[in-house]
């Protein structure tokens, strides 16, 4: 399978927003806030997204994925490498479901 | 800086000096590719898309978003939320680019919007850096910008073909490296305790909004809630020290 015609819709609109948020903080520049409320509301939507993914992964999963998240976040903060924590991570998971199955 | 067009070789040892300075930043680009890549596979997307959605979308977070609503039957891909996930994700690219605005004239205009297509968290950074010293030019920006965007293509497609190796993803416990990746993401986001509101927030928000609601809906009723309180928590904080 290459693609689907509702495939390339998402992938072009989500092309064509990114694009126009760009280019539109560049051409509005001198019209956009730059602090108050409106401008910290924009900063903190990335990260307050990646909670929103990751906090009900983590609450439904069992107790194997709160072994493991545990891994992945200790990792990450002594080695600051995404590559190494999500391998800790995965690696983590899967032993601790046999470890919890048997 | 209103001056128009640079001369040639003026403007080639801009854009390498802005490719090299990109090395550092481009290594953890690479890295942030390879895994998107592999999880691509994993949430179904063929190459041709890996190809289109990493060429025409370029941004990291938003891709990363995009693969946890994606679905393989093409009938019920959402469509509405992944374009509203994208725009919301990259809304903090309004504050990004507009800073950027003194490195093009007043004439320059739609060659400075069309430059903005190639832009990421990490050039821009290395950029304003640079004019924070008095330097920093459209070429230099460009040039961290063409690099950041070759080694994105080139490594996500890697990660796509490496991660055609792996079967049955769940049985290597790989189903979990989602969950993994947004979380060291999330926590490579962290800049201080005015993130601690706006996080809280936003999980509590989405956990319950994802048991009350069908779908990915809690994603984007998380992230909108979350960082509204996080901008309420900071108009409380300066309120108090005024």
């Amino acid at each position: 399978m290459l693609t689907s015609p509702e495939a390339l819709l998402a992938i072009f609109g989500m092309a064509l927003v990114t694009f126009a948020i760009k280019a539109g903080g560049l051409l509005l520049a001198t019209r956009l806030p730059r602090t108050g409320f409106a401008a910290a509301w924009l900063k903190h939507m990335p990260g307050a997204v990646m909670a929103s993914l990751v906090a009900p992964a983590l609450v439904t999963g069992s107790a194997a994925e709160a072994i493991a998240a545990a891994a992945t976040a200790l990792v990450f903060f002594v080695s600051r490498n995404l590559f190494a924590a999500m391998a800790v991570g995965v690696l983590t998971v899967y032993f601790a479901r046999l470890a919890l199955a048997a | 800086m209103t001056e128009t067009a640079l001369p040639t070789h003026q403007f080639s040892s801009q854009f390498f000096a802005g490719a090299r300075a990109c090395i550092p930043v481009v290594i953890s680009v690479a890295a942030y590719g390879l895994v998107w890549g592999v999880l691509a596979r994993g949430a179904g997307l063929s190459a041709l898309e890996v190809i289109l959605m990493s060429g025409l979308v370029f941004a990291g977070s938003a891709q990363f978003v995009a693969l946890d609503l994606w679905s393989q039957t093409p009938a019920s891909l959402p469509i509405g939320p992944l374009i509203l996930a994208a725009l919301i994700v990259n809304l903090r690219y309004l504050l990004l680019t507009a800073t950027l605005r003194p490195l093009y004239g007043p004439h320059e205009q739609l060659k400075g919007a069309l430059t903005m297509a190639i832009v990421s968290d990490e050039t821009w950074a290395m950029t304003i850096g640079e004019m924070s010293k008095g330097r920093g030019t459209a070429a230099f920006l460009l040039g961290g910008g063409v690099f950041a965007y070759v080694c994105w293509m080139a490594t996500t497609v890697l990660g796509h073909t490496l991660g055609a190796i792996i079967d049955n993803p769940v049985r290597y416990g790989l189903d979990f490296a989602f969950t993994a990746t947004f979380l060291a993401l999330l926590l490579g986001m962290w800049k201080g305790k005015a993130d601690l509101v706006p996080w809280l927030v936003a999980a509590l928000a989405a956990i319950v909004s994802a048991k009350l609601i069908e779908g990915s809906w809690y994603i984007l009723i998380g992230g909108l809630v979350g960082s509204f309180a996080g901008a309420l928590s900071e108009r409380v904080r300066h309120a108090d020290q005024s």
